[in-house]
């Protein structure tokens, strides 16, 4: 369908864009002028304001900070925000979705619960032992562990890997490149205190081995990280404890770090 | 292919995946093959008399190269798993997928 602020000049781009929830829904076709400069969220943007107010997405900093208006470019996860149409444009066409592997709420907004819950069971938090009347730990930059660690920090939690991800399509319940990339960030905090459990987190079923190494993540990643080298370093971490102490993850065995769990 | 698939370390996982598929499904038939020699040499000969026709040569021409793919292509999983990191991961595809051919390629030659 053509929305009532549609042209047909030769300086618009054919626009499909996905409209519809978690249960049914199909491509709207809008055109939209094209401009110097402009990017994809530029162009929902434009969609919303001058086609169709009812369009539903997601954004906050259009300066590729915040991570949140992430979606499908033409079949690829790309942050919208520093998409350049001209570089993506194929036959003046564009098919705009939700990121994969996410429920949608809403036309191209998904839902990204499932994702940040996986944060927490890979334990993504940070957990020190000192308290705020301690002085704060110096690490130096140059340390091997820190330099680790800073090579898997600049996550923006878009979930572009995550869609990228064909494990996570596979296996619901993966924990997917972003939680075990920031488990592996965590693992090579100096100041991190719980290495034992995160271990334990990541060994299991859904974890860290599950990964095929397709580096789509790596691949799509915006910010240039690289959550499978993280992954293969947990494998390498897991396989380690499981040598030195004797990993299994089972309830009532011994774990990989040579405690008997309930 | 879906778009986000379409990059070379994609191919080299499913081309390991599929190497793999296609050798465990001859397995059952290199055994049967083995288990002739078993029911004497009658048997056994007249199935590697079989083994000369060309498109037979050319059928073991491709399972050389899926044999010498699935084993190059696991030996660098096994690096990137258990080496430090490296980002020529694509290089490292690309050296096994050419090595698995010119095996291939030295088989056939053999062959004939």
């Amino acid at each position: 369908m053509s929305s009532s602020a549609a042209t047909s000049s030769t300086g618009s781009i054919a626009v499909s864009v996905w409209r519809g929830d978690a249960r049914h829904g199909n491509f709207q076709l809008f055109q939209v002028p094209q401009q110097p400069s402009q990017t994809i969220l530029d162009v929902v943007t434009w969609i919303q304001r001058h086609a169709d107010p009812g369009l539903s997405y997601r954004f906050a900093c259009r300066v590729g900070m915040c991570g949140s208006c992430a979606m499908m470019v033409n079949g690829i996860p790309r942050w919208t925000c520093r998409t350049h149409v001209n570089k993506v444009l194929r036959d003046n066409r564009l098919t705009i979705e939700p990121l994969r592997n996410m429920p949608i709420i809403k036309d191209l907004a998904c839902d990204m619960s499932e994702f940040f819950d996986k944060w927490k069971q890979a334990r993504g938090q940070f957990e020190g032992s000192s308290t705020r009347d301690q002085q704060v730990a110096a690490l130096s930059p140059g340390l091997p562990r820190r330099r680790i660690a800073d090579a898997a920090t600049e996550c923006i939690n878009c979930g572009i890997c995550y869609a990228a991800c064909d494990v996570v399509s596979w296996n619901r319940d993966y924990l997917g490149p972003a939680a075990l990339n920031r488990a592996w960030s965590l693992q090579n905090d100096e100041r991190d205190c719980a290495g034992e459990q995160r271990l334990r987190a990541v060994a299991g079923d859904a974890g860290c081995h599950q990964c095929h190494a397709q580096q789509g993540c790596a691949t799509y990643c915006p910010n240039e990280l690289n959550p499978t080298a993280s992954i293969a370093g947990l494998k390498r971490m897991v396989s380690q404890a499981w040598f030195n102490k004797g990993l299994a993850c089972h309830p009532g065995k011994k774990c990989g770090l040579g405690k008997r769990h309930a | 292919m879906k778009a986000h698939r379409k990059q070379p370390l994609y191919l080299a996982f499913l081309l390991h995946r599929v190497s793999g598929l296609a050798l465990a499904l001859f397995l059952p038939f290199h055994f049967y093959v083995l288990a002739l020699s078993l029911q004497g040499n009658q048997k056994l000969d007249s199935f590697l008399h079989w083994s000369q026709l060309p498109l037979v040569k050319f059928a073991e021409t491709g399972l050389v190269f899926l044999l010498a793919i699935h084993l190059l292509g696991g030996l660098r999983l096994l690096a990137l798993e258990n080496l430090p990191w490296s980002n020529a991961q694509k290089n490292y595809a690309a050296i096994a997928v050419a090595s698995a051919f010119f095996v291939a390629l030295g088989f056939l030659l053999r062959a004939f």
